[in-house]
């Protein structure tokens, strides 16, 4: 049976050319960069080469990114790392309600040992409000953390602006470019944020690849102490493999972003044109044109997303669901709760992420399976007989 | 996706007895407080056995299998017996589910079960048992 992938944002396979420039590191070049011998030389200049190639996607020097093993690490340095890190005006965090949980729990934790958290809302787009922002930031804001873009609905969070407003009143601005980087141009000085995480896997680079960027002046306590590794921030031996596979994965996305992005939103507009107009009770999750490129999510009513989601992997089509029982813990999206979502619209939701596999000839087939599951399970479900029977009182 | 037993697939796949009974005998509704799905049973008793059983399901693979396991269990038996079925051999009939899917187990007697009290309460024969 043909497979046919829509969930490319919880894995993708590494670009070819990624792999080739990684392979010699695990066997040859295997040397560590530490070392004073010469088996260290190119390693640690294949790392210099990659940190360059990560801070040109960003618009950054190599010397202010900080080399780390995923994107949870470098929101936890930047937040954590910041607060113990000495300079702060204060106990208080700014943050959104729509962020990964690599921010969320952390702030959790933050709370417990006395700092103060706002988490902003957003809108039924999700979108957060830049005076919000400014009303929320008092005199004790150490720092504010919001995402580029969200992961689930795909909508892109008005940075230069919501970065003005923290520069206006000398708060750090920290921005989980996770979802957007390598799809989205970003550039660290017209953005004016301050610190950056993104990771390589989002952009056809290696897993346990990621970084940060932090702007020069910012002093951060290091979250793995050890070795003086990434200027002493993060202990332990360089994953060179990996490093070298994020930095080509970092100068790809950079050389081909715009065409790449543009190839796949045309995908995804068709994909959604087509599922919208042929199947019938759909609702689009997120904005509809501040979204990432590769991003649809969609509604099913009166389904719920893990029957949606084994149904369509049978028929060979895999997509995720923020649905309460496809989580491990039970609960339903916090990102589709926040833009207020209904709990039955939030249950069946559909999460599509697109690649360059991806292409206009699947979605026939991918809109006549979705017609047909939706139908199948609506006809056995007690929301959906409701609903037929509402409509017969009211006809 | 959990890992779900070869009956789970087997009960999800092709789920027996679905529907309403269009005048049922007794009719049982309960929702998931752990995750928000719920459950419809409808039956039609003859005799003090359960003649028909059906059910309308808005919940994971787990809770379609269930509700279709129930509605096989529950058909032909008489009204206590169908009262002594537990999720717990619900879930053993399923060949198991995984740990946090237990939970879905649980609305599908609970809903047989109300439904069975509905019909009890409407014919005067609810048991102090039966709460
Ligand atoms: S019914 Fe929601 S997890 Fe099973």
């Amino acid at each position: 049976m043909k497979t046919i992938n829509l969930d490319y944002s919880a894995a993708s396979p590494l670009d070819k050319a990624v792999l080739e420039k990684m392979a010699p590191f695990f066997t040859e070049h295997y040397g560590n960069p530490s070392s004073g011998h010469s088996l260290g030389e190119i390693p640690r200049k294949a790392i210099v080469e990659a940190r360059e190639q990560i801070g040109l996607l960003i618009g950054a020097e190599a010397r202010d990114i900080i080399l780390t093993a995923s994107a949870s690490e470098s929101n936890n340095l930047a937040i954590k790392g910041l607060l113990a890190g000495g300079k702060k005006k204060g106990n208080h965090i700014i943050s959104s309600a729509i962020e990964h949980f690599s921010i969320l729990n952390q702030l959790k934790t933050l709370q417990k040992q006395g700092f103060k958290v706002t988490l902003l809302p957003v809108d039924s787009y999700g979108l957060v409000d830049p005076e919000d922002l400014r009303k929320a930031i008092n005199e004790e804001t150490s720092i504010i953390s919001i995402q580029a873009a969200n992961p689930e609905i795909g909508t892109v969070q008005p940075l230069e602006e919501l970065a003005a407003v923290a520069r206006e009143s000398e708060v750090i601005f920290h921005t989980d470019a996770t979802a957007a980087a390598g799809w989205l141009p970003l550039d660290v000085n017209k953005t004016g944020v301050d610190m950056l995480t993104l990771a390589g896997d989002q952009f056809f680079g290696p897993k346990g690849s990621a970084s940060l960027f932090v702007r020069r002046g910012i002093r951060l306590a290091p979250q793995v102490e050890g070795g003086i590794q990434e200027r002493g921030l993060r202990a332990g031996t360089e994953n060179v493999p990996a490093i070298v596979g994020l930095g080509e994965a970092a100068r790809l996305a950079r050389e081909t972003l715009a065409e790449r992005s543009a190839k796949i939103a045309i995908v995804r507009d068709e994909l959604k044109e087509k599922l919208l107009s042929e199947v019938p009770h759909l609702h689009l999750n997120g904005h509809p044109e501040k979204r990432l490129p590769r991003n649809l999510n969609i509604s099913v009513e009166f389904v719920e997303g893990e029957a949606l989601l084994m149904r369509l992997n049978m028929a060979g089509i895999m997509v995720s669901s923020g649905s309460s029982c496809t989580s491990q813990a039970l609960k339903s999206s916090h990102v589709l709760a926040a833009i207020g979502l209904t709990p039955e619209l939030a249950q069946g939701s559909l999460l599509f992420t697109l690649s360059s596999e991806n292409n206009v000839d699947d979605i026939p087939y991918i809109t006549e399976k979705l017609g047909s599951v939706a139908a199948l399970l609506r006809n056995m479900s007690p929301l959906y007989h409701q609903f037929l029977k509402e409509a017969q009182i009211n006809a | 996706m959990p890992d779900y037993s070869e009956k789970v697939m087997d009960h999800f796949t092709n789920p027996r007895n679905i529907g309403e009974i269009g005048e049922a005998d007794g009719t049982g509704e309960v929702g998931n407080p752990v995750c928000g799905d719920m459950m419809k049973f409808t039956i039609k008793v003859k005799d003090n056995r359960i003649e028909d059983v059906k059910y309308l399901t808005f919940g994971c693979g787990a809770a379609i299998a269930v509700s279709s396991m129930v509605s096989e269990m529950a058909k032909g038996k008489t009204l206590e017996e169908a009262l002594q079925i537990t999720n717990k051999q619900v879930a053993e009939e399923l060949g198991g589910l995984p740990g946090n899917k237990m939970h879905c187990s649980n609305l599908g007697a609970d809903a047989l079960h109300k439904a069975i009290e509905d019909y009890m309460e409407k014919h005067g024969t609810k048991s102090a048992s039966v709460s």
